[in-house]
């Protein structure tokens, strides 16, 4: 049984009333992120692990910094001193110094942007993304991914995770031909931290990413509940007022 | 019962008496609400008139808000949301009670329509009530299609890109006709300019103008009930229905109350699950317009899937976008078709009462079907229920008539 | 259907409750929609506060900056400038700077000013917004035949001294405003912000 964080308990409970939740894209099962907004240092953390590996690529054009430190519970100072790399102003949005043009050369592509990636995609879909790559000698720089084929991103955080190799296996179909198919990835050579630690690491990324798509749920969640309550008191309410009225009816 | 009056109370009571005598408010006042006499036996199926009335009033409150800050512009529109979103106060939840008022608004007209289908609202004498309803239902289609359109996201761009093409199944016309909706070659910035024009100041004057005459006609006629009796044909000495309430103060309260449950849901909805899923927002509207690629699994949102599983059911371009409208426009001839000697389900025999036990299942199947992917045994699914859409209209003279019905009280049972 | 026996307090009591209850949620609702119009995050840090440097600036020369769309006077005033100011005093309106709407408390002085030297001004209009022209030539004007320098609205024909103060029988009714501001170093300013993070 998966512990389900509590904050997004109502929300999984109305997913399975509406039936299932409408993965973008996904053809590999995919692992869930377990991400809790409510886990303020999560947040923080991951903020960091963006600014330092991922934002050198890609921008969040969307995302003020000065929102940042509102949400994270930061000073503009500290924010400036530890999350500006680029030499922006508090101000301004987190893109990255990245020319499009250069990326384009060198990753045959340029980086999408970020800012809403987390709504596109889906947490769970990056949770597992990350932690998918794998070595190919045949693509151009070197990686490549099981949940996003052939994708142009090379893996950033390989030296946290270690190199992890496929491992292919021989399968024969009805009609007698044989094919290799990529079965598992294993870890050829160990990373700085842990298996455990670098899902650690990227479930905090992937919790900042949630938060950069959507400041607002950090705090309409917790909304939500008073404007509830509120209605509630008013039907109440109301539904006395209707009784006592419809006495002349009945 | 008069009271002894304050000089404020007096004050007010003036006022009124001198603008009654230029404006018909008093008469109005009564006409509508306090001497608007209602059968007393409406049950929970009756909120939902009075809740669409709340969501259109939701749609354009929020929607006057959204446009303060929203750009009608293709290389502005999709960042403008992400602004309204992130960087202006409130934005966000100003966004999610349009987004989600635009799915509350079809399940509330959906739910309302199906309150006329079973207890047959839209006999006689209340054709136009039901013809006036349909008008609503198809400008709300136009206007929710526009509103979809504005993000900007990929399935904005593509939705816009598959309803247009539409158009140019028409012979000889469609293609030029397609042209001058989108105003270019493609889908671009002059089609959601004019979208948003239509969007925001057009098609809501025709909503509220639709509207006005929906309740028009209603007040003169007056409220259908249950039980599909005239109430009008007991009344005492001063000629108000021996089972009528008055609306004030009857049934305001009793909507408070029916506005009260509908607000925890959308409440709900909105602080909780804004995207409901993928289904109120989709996961690909996340990506900004791309004319050249189209997202792997293109689909409509939800209220619009039972018709969009017709048009895929349908191998041929044109029957397909025929089938599709005449599943809207079959509706508006239901006063006509339906020729039983009772108005409600409750006095209908057993062919009624599955006939239209098949028609919601079938429609809420098709519903399904219009958000799948659409495999052999899905299309084959979708054409079976198709079938039955149109014989449940089409064969509705015959078995409407021979059905066994019940005897119908004459006066409102409790 | 009848009304005997209706509790009528009871249903005057309801009444009311339901009424200030659903009243304050039509309140509360409207919050959100009066705040969407306050100034956006983008356009509250396109309003941060502007650094203006002032090591260029001649004494009697003026320079303009802009500062959340305002223009932004900085003034470097000669001693005569300084010395006229005491002089003025029967023909303004609001010579001690009185209404402290118009400037913040460190700048209510006799040079109106952080610095007797530097002065700083919104340079936008009392009266109705306009921009008014910096005349700092003390030498008869159409508008003025006995001017003394400073400012003069073409507008509407307000004038101001080489304090912002303004002249009485003009349609502008208070000083010009000096914004928060505060000293850097001695050739750097920053246009926004008070000392000590004071916000006005």
């Amino acid at each position: 049984m998966k512990r389900i964080a509590p904050r997004s308990t109502l929300t999984a409970v109305l997913l399975l009333i509406s039936g299932t939740a409408l993965a973008a894209g996904a053809k590999v099962p995919l692992d869930q992120a377990q991400t809790d907004l409510g886990n303020m240092a999560s947040i923080q953390r991951g903020a960091a692990l963006y600014v330092n590996y991922c934002q050198g690529c890609h921008s969040a054009e969307y995302m003020l910094y000065s929102r940042l430190a509102e949400d994270l519970e930061l000073t503009e100072e500290q924010v400036e001193r530890n999350l500006i790399l680029t030499g922006a102003k508090i101000g301004e949005p987190m893109v990255s110094t990245m020319d499009p043009a250069d990326a384009t050369v060198w990753f045959g592509a340029p980086a999408p942007d970020l800012s809403v990636i987390a709504r596109s995609r889906g947490v769970d879909w990056l949770y597992t993304y990350l932690r998918s790559f794998y070595v190919d000698p045949n693509r151009p720089i070197g990686w490549n991914n099981t949940v996003l084929a052939n994708a142009s991103m090379p893996h950033v955080l390989w030296q946290l995770q270690g190199i992890q190799e496929p491992v292919f296996e021989t399968q024969t179909d009805e009609t007698g031909v044989s094919k290799e198919v990529l079965v598992d990835l294993k870890l050829a050579t160990p990373g700085a931290q842990t298996e455990a630690e670098y899902d650690r690491t990227i479930r905090d990324l992937v919790t900042y990413l949630e938060y950069q798509s959507e400041p607002a749920k950090l705090k309409r969640e917790s909304m939500g509940v008073w404007v509830l309550l509120y209605l509630a008191l008013f039907t109440f309410l109301a539904y006395l007022l209707k009784l006592e009225f419809w006495r002349d009816v009945h | 019962m008069k009271q002894p009056q304050g000089p404020i109370m007096r004050t007010a009571t003036g006022l009124l008496h001198w603008t009654d005598q230029r404006l018909p408010v008093i008469s109005f006042w009564n006409k509508h609400l306090g001497e608007y006499w209602a059968p007393k036996n409406f049950n929970m199926w009756y909120f939902f008139g009075s809740l669409a009335l709340l969501v259109l009033v939701n749609q354009l409150l929020t929607g006057i808000w959204l446009t303060m800050h929203y750009k009608p512009d293709a290389n502005e529109a999709f960042a403008s949301v992400e602004y309204i979103m992130r960087d202006v106060p409130w934005g966000w939840l100003v966004r999610y009670m349009h987004s989600t008022g635009a799915s509350a608004f079809f399940v509330v007209v959906y739910l309302h329509m199906f309150r006329a289908l079973i207890y047959g609202s839209y006999r006689a004498p209340r054709e136009l009530i039901w013809i006036f309803g349909m008008l609503i239902f198809l400008v709300l289609m136009a206007e929710a299609f526009m509103g979809y359109v504005l993000p900007w996201g990929q399935m904005s761009y593509w939705g816009a890109q598959v309803i247009i093409s539409l158009f140019g199944a028409i012979p000889v016309i469609g293609e030029g006709l397609t042209e001058w909706i989108r105003g270019d070659y493609l889908v671009s910035d002059a089609t959601l300019n004019r979208f948003f024009a239509l969007h925001v100041v057009a098609l809501p004057l025709a909503l509220v103008a639709l509207v006005v005459l929906h309740l028009a006609a209603l007040h003169e006629v007056g409220s259908n009930n249950p039980d599909g009796v005239d109430i009008k044909k007991h009344k005492d000495e001063k000629g108000k229905p021996l089972d009528g309430i008055a609306f004030h103060p009857y049934y305001t309260v009793k909507d408070l109350v029916g506005v009260g449950f509908f607000g925890l849901i959308f409440a709900f909805i909105i602080f909780f699950a804004p995207e409901m899923g993928g289904w109120f927002l989709e996961h690909d509207n996340f990506v900004p317009a791309n004319p050249l690629v189209t997202p792997e699994h293109i689909k409509p949102v939800w209220y619009f899937t039972p018709y969009y599983a017709m048009l895929r059911a349908i191998p041929d371009k044109l029957f397909g976008v025929i089938v599709m409208g005449a599943a809207v426009v079959i509706l508006f001839f239901l006063p006509w078709l339906d020729r039983s000697k009772v108005r409600s389900i409750r006095y209908k025999g057993w062919i009624s009462k599955t006939m239209l036990a098949l028609f919601v299942v079938s429609f809420l199947i098709l519903g399904w079907l219009g958000a799948q992917s659409g495999s052999t045994t899905q299309t084959l699914m979708a054409r079976i229920f198709t079938v039955f859409y149109f014989a449940f209209f089409l064969t509705m003279p015959w078995w409407s008539a021979i059905d066994k019905t019940k005897p119908v009280p004459e006066r409102v049972t409790e | 259907m009848s009304s005997d026996g209706v509790n009528k307090g009871r249903r005057r009591l309801l009444t009311g409750t339901v009424s200030v209850v659903g009243g304050l949620g039509v309140v509360g609702a409207a919050v959100p929609f009066l705040q969407m119009w306050q100034p956006s995050a983008r356009a509250r840090a396109a309003g941060a506060p502007i650094e203006v440097v002032i090591d260029k600036l001649e004494p009697g020369q003026m320079l303009q900056a802009e500062w959340r769309g305002q223009p932004i006077w900085v003034v470097r005033r000669t001693q005569e400038m300084l010395d006229a100011l005491p002089g003025l005093r029967e023909n303004l309106r609001d010579p001690d700077s009185d209404n402290t709407e118009q400037q913040p408390g460190y700048a209510q002085n006799e040079y109106r000013s952080v610095q007797p030297d530097l002065l700083v001004l919104i340079g936008i209009c009392t009266h109705l917004g306009c921009s008014p022209k910096y005349v700092p030539e003390v030498e008869p004007q159409p508008f003025d035949a006995d001017w003394k320098g400073g400012f003069f609205c073409p507008c509407h024909n307000s004038r101001f001294d080489m304090a912002g103060r303004v002249y009485g029988g003009v349609p502008a009714p208070s000083n010009l405003r000096v914004p928060p501001y505060t000293f850097v170093d001695a050739t750097r300013i920053v246009v926004g912000i008070g000392p000590e993070g004071a916000v006005s």
